[in-house]
């Protein structure tokens, strides 16, 4: 099969990539600077790439993300600074206490269509943000302490498998009945698909690698605070995905890459980043509506598989 | 096959469906003629479960489907082309069709069907890779029968198929209806086009303001003063 060979074509490169990188790091070529922009980039990669599959796969506008990424982050942080557990069971317990997040909020507000389900979620993501700003075991608002653990390691793992689950599930049949759903939700209603499963299976999902990704940030900046998952890191993470192109996993993918190297470049000029980022994405969308990609996927380019493919 | 009984229907507040009651038997293409806002499309959702009933019973083969989920009622064989046609546009011709099987897992049979529904729509079939958005209204409607013929229904809603096309192409879809009836598939149709309508159909029924208020073969209906004076433009 043709498919296959490129989908462990794409692997092969990324473990190449991985291996390279790792090699990089321990001979002191790349220092603690530019590592911890990588693992930057993966944590926005997965963000991104998680919201991908709830606004760019299933059409469902969620601007609560980063409530997502603030509970894997608390959770995963109380379960290695609070109970001593390691690190990798500390990312699964933040992703499963994430998506069983998504998991509540989905089955009521998916009732709720577009601009509706927007405020919902965004709403939904202050009250996490709150709670955790008002319970003293996890420091309140002045944060809590957290070892640093992340390393390029684990965030690459974490892109990894985040990409690798989120492609497969598009192509699969699920993922066909989530693109319906995007594309006429009573045509997939009337087609026999289970609109409110798939919804609530996408949001769970998408809530999952958030948790990962906010277990890994966690883990990497010695601090959690609150005031880090407002609306604004939200939007951050919903402008990777509406640049990329809604319903590219690729462009999305892109997208991260790409605004973090503009901001982080940019930090040394905070008062004009700001400007500089905001008319980036005012250019993109004005040349470039549908996004980077539009719909399309990064291999469609190099004429591999018609649509879709893993990619890494 | 079908049998509607005294159903109410509401939006909210409003009441849309107002104890209707219709049957549909095997074989039979019915019709459903009214104007603009008398419910016609509401009870075809109703049926299909897209919407559910307050009061009373939809049975079909035997079995109480008022209130059964959407994808419970496309299994046991009612297919919807929903009104205004809905094709998933960035998907391919192809990609559509197979979105109609969702349902079915028998991938070879699935195959032949695509080539089936090919041979009743050629035009489908040369626009295969074609995004489907890209159509024009008449192959989106061809699609939109295509894809919900593709669920293998016995008993197949159609919601206006006639909107917004030219009278050539509202006739090959006529011709088209009647073919999949021949071929076994029971047609229950709803139209404005009453005159198209009637012309194919073996029963009628003319709902007005959420009532059906005249029911009848399709030629006494045609023959009837009430319809010609209000839907056939006094023909």
């Amino acid at each position: 099969m043709k498919k296959s060979k490129v989908f462990w074509g794409l692997c092969l490169l990324a473990i190449i990539f991985y291996a390279v990188v790792q090699v990089m790091i321990s001979g002191g070529i790349l220092d603690m600077y530019y590592q911890s922009i990588l693992i930057q980039m993966c944590i926005n990669i997965m963000l991104a790439v998680s919201l991908h599959i709830i606004i760019g796969i299933t059409g469902q506008f969620s601007i609560g993300h980063a409530g997502f990424m603030a509970v894997g982050a608390y959770f995963s942080a109380i379960a290695t600074m609070k109970l001593g557990l390691p690190f990798p069971v500390a990312i699964l317990i933040g992703a499963i206490v994430a998506a069983l997040a998504g998991l509540l909020v989905g089955i009521p507000s998916l009732r709720l269509k577009g601009d509706y389900l927007a405020i919902a979620t965004l709403g939904f993501a202050e009250i996490i943000r709150i709670i955790f700003l008002n319970v003293d075991y996890v420091g309140g608002a002045a944060g809590m302490v957290i070892t640093n653990l992340s390393n390029w390691t684990y965030a690459f793992m974490g892109v990894f498998v985040t990409i690798l689950v989120i492609a497969n599930f598009t192509n699969s049949r699920h993922g066909r009945g989530c693109i319906s759903i995007r594309e006429d939700e009573i045509a997939a209603d009337a087609m026999g698909i289970n609109t409110t499963y798939y919804k609530v299976v996408a949001f769970t999902i998408g809530s999952f690698f958030a948790g990962v990704a906010g277990a890994i940030y966690a883990h990497n900046f010695f601090i959690i605070q609150p005031t880090t998952f407002g609306f604004l890191k939200s939007f951050d993470i919903l402008i990777y995905v509406v640049l990329g192109g809604l319903g590219s996993l690729s462009g999305s993918v892109i997208a991260a890459i790409f605004l973090t190297v503009v901001s982080a470049y940019l930090s040394g000029y905070p008062e004009e980043r700001m400007i500089i980022y905001s008319l980036v994405l005012i250019i993109v969308m004005l040349y470039r509506p549908t996004g980077l990609l539009g719909t399309k996927e990064i291999t469609s380019l190099f004429k591999f598989g018609k649509r879709g493919g893993s990619k890494v | 096959m079908l049998q509607v009984n005294n159903i109410d229907v509401f939006y909210g507040n409003i009441h849309a469906l107002k104890d209707i009651s219709l049957e549909v038997n095997e074989g039979e293409i019915v019709t459903l003629i009214g104007a603009n806002g008398a419910g016609k499309s509401t009870l075809l959702k109703t049926i299909s479960g897209l919407l559910k009933p307050k009061h009373g019973h939809i049975l079909y083969l035997t079995q109480q489907i008022a209130g059964k989920p959407a994808q419970g009622i496309v299994k046991s064989g009612i297919s919807h082309v929903p009104e205004g046609r809905r094709v998933f546009s960035n998907m391919s011709v192809e990609e559509n069709l197979e979105l109609g099987a969702y349902l079915r897992n028998d991938r070879e049979q699935i195959k032949k069907d695509i080539q089936q529904v090919y041979e009743l729509f050629p035009r489908l079939d040369e626009r295969r890779k074609q995004l489907s958005g890209t159509l024009s209204g008449g192959e989106q409607q061809m699609l939109a029968m295509g894809r919900a013929l593709m669920a293998k229904p016995k008993l197949l809603l159609l919601d206006e198929p006639s909107m917004g096309l030219a009278p050539l192409i509202v006739k090959q879809i006529f011709e088209i209806i009647q073919m999949v009836n021949q071929q076994g598939t029971t047609v229950l149709l709803v139209e404005q086009n009453a005159n198209m309508a009637l012309s194919v159909a073996d029963r009628a029924y003319v709902i007005e303001t959420g009532k059906i208020v005249l029911s009848g073969t399709a030629k006494e209906l045609q023959e009837s003063e009430e319809v010609k004076a209000a839907y056939l433009g006094g023909l």
